[in-house]
């Protein structure tokens, strides 16, 4: 690597940690942003001079403090950054603060941080752009592009969640037990937010839309190497994971979304996939399963088929059940009764939704699912009308062209079948 | 006689490349084993997958088989080569040359006491 490209890497990795530090000292979000900023302009006309820190995070942290300290004294906002001479005896207590630093507060510093994000008074789409600026350092203008929204409004958007923050009583003591465990579920669902947000993606936005589910998938690596032990976390990552494996063979070449069924299993990642498994194996270790392990089960099931027809549908059944007891939703029970299908066929499958009706009289993917399984079962008409009713739900073009292969299939085999009912 | 040359890297480091920086050091590194296996001298090259993916047996009575290992140290091992010099100061040039293709983090040269080759993987 080049040295900026080394630099940009160890700013990068070093920004969670030395953000959440910086954040402990100062207690409020903009000056702690501010000072590792200072810093990282440091590092760049440093660091190709005097060669890289032993250890960049501390170093950011201490050159940010000062210079953020320096600032307040002075009262002024616009301040040049400190002499060369003032930092030169860095080395020393830069070794002293790293030490200091190995220690517990690393872990807390960037939970506390990762919280702060997922505040629960924020909305969603609040946590995600604070956390993706915040902790991740992308520029407004790449998350603004990644929501399809102009860089304005994005703007807008973090500075108001940057207030609420600013506002709420945030916890700055070390968190005992049970809070931490409390923050790591929220921050884990955060995380799977971010995911969601770059995965739901259409045909067209999915380019655009990928450095939000590669992010979600390296802070939940960062959540795990803080939290090694948790199976809850290794599910989480491996879910990442075994679903981003797939995402070159999620859209063909018009960005229509392809099934699972269909896709071209050897454009999926091979090494995403083994390292999701291993941790999904480690996890069911633990037996102390979750959502997002029962999740990452399914996919490990769906990602160890080499064909479709390979899949272990009663296995992934069993699986959707035990996803409906632990978090019961019409949409788990729609996601098995595809499964059901499989495993005992499109009537009992047809049973099983019957009930979700009213709760999901909006959602495009009900229709569909209901649609394909009276196709299954000949029952034409019905599926017509189930297909017509899941286009007008359509959320995207993608999803809307892949009804109407669905309805084209439906007029050719109810073509064919006319034809030779009147042979 | 055979070194093993293990790869040694801060983790949340290695973790932060971009797929394009990922690449871009592979492929620098590929151009020194090319050299080397055209000298007959490089044996089997593994890249791990992270120390979260790790399990540990102890070797206690019963065996205890735990998560890890921690990363609690500052490098981890994330890789290794096995290659076949004459002494160590060829091995350290082997080193350094793979160091300059992927600078940072160290290599721990370590002379290997008994090798069984096994057989073919792939």
């Amino acid at each position: 690597m080049t040295d900026a490209a080394w630099i940009d890497a160890a700013l990068t990795s070093a920004r969670p940690q030395a953000v959440g530090a910086l954040l402990r000292y100062f207690r409020d979000l903009d000056t702690a942003e501010e000072a590792f900023q200072n810093a990282c302009l440091r590092a760049l006309k440093s660091w190709p001079q005097n060669g890289p820190p032993r250890d960049p995070a501390a170093w950011l942290i201490m050159v940010g403090r000062n210079a953020a300290i320096d600032d307040v004294r002075r009262g002024r906002r616009e301040q040049p950054l400190p002499d060369d001479e003032a930092i030169s005896d860095l080395d020393d207590a830069e070794s002293a603060l790293a030490d200091r630093l190995d220690g517990s507060h690393y872990r807390d510093d960037i939970l506390r941080l990762l919280f702060i994000c997922c505040h629960k008074e924020l909305p969603a789409t609040q946590q995600i752009a604070l956390a993706l600026r915040v902790v991740s350092g992308l520029t407004v203008k790449q998350i603004s592009r990644a929501f399809l929204v102009s860089e304005a409004a994005m703007e807008q958007r973090i500075t108001r969640a940057k207030a609420r923050v600013a506002q709420a009583d945030v916890p700055f003591e070390t968190p005992g037990a049970v809070e931490r465990s409390e923050r790591l579920v929220a921050v884990a669902a955060m995380i799977y937010l971010i995911f969601n947000e770059g995965y739901s993606a259409s045909g067209e936005t999915a380019e655009l839309r990928k450095p939000l589910s590669e992010e979600a998938i390296r802070l939940a690596r960062l959540l795990l190497r803080l939290f090694p032990g948790e199976p809850e976390i290794m599910g989480l990552t491996a879910l990442l994971l075994l679903q981003h494996a797939r995402i070159a063979a999620r859209f063909d070449a018009e960005g229509s979304l392809i099934l699972l069924e269909d896709q071209d299993r050897s454009l999926w990642n091979e090494p995403m996939i083994a390292e999701g498994l291993a941790l999904i194996d480690k996890a069911m270790r633990h037996r102390r399963s979750g959502p997002y392990q029962i999740q990452a089960a399914i996919a490990a099931l769906h990602a160890r088929a080499a064909r479709p027809e390979d899949t272990d549908w009663t296995q992934i059944d069993l699986l959707y059940g035990a996803l409906e007891v632990v978090q019961p939703s019409p949409v788990v029970t729609l996601n098995r009764a595809v499964a059901t299908s499989k495993v005992r066929g499109a009537q009992a499958a047809l049973d099983m939704i019957a009930p979700l009706e009213t709760r999901l009289a909006n959602y495009f993917y009900f229709f569909g699912v209901r649609g394909a399984l009276l196709m299954q079962l000949g029952r034409n008409d019905e599926a017509r009308t189930a297909f017509d009713r899941a286009i007008a739900l359509a959320h995207s073009s993608a999803e809307a062209a892949h009804i109407r292969m669905q309805l084209d299939r439906l007029m050719r085999d109810g073509a064919t079948a006319t034809a030779q009912a009147g042979r | 006689m055979l070194y093993a040359l293990l790869c040694y890297h801060d983790e949340d480091f290695v973790c932060s490349w971009s797929k394009d920086q990922d690449e871009a050091v592979m492929a620098k590194l590929a151009v020194v084993q090319e050299k080397l296996a055209k000298q007959g001298r490089l044996g089997p090259v593994a890249r791990l997958l992270p120390t979260t993916a790790a399990t540990t047996l102890r070797k206690d009575d019963p065996p205890l088989v735990v998560d890890g290992p921690y990363a609690e140290t500052k490098e981890q091992l994330l890789g290794f080569y096995l290659v076949d010099c004459n002494n160590l100061d060829e091995a350290v040039e082997v080193a350094r040359e793979l160091g300059e293709a992927n600078p940072g983090g160290s290599y721990e040269i370590r002379p290997v006491g008994t090798f069984r080759p096994g057989g073919a993987l792939a």
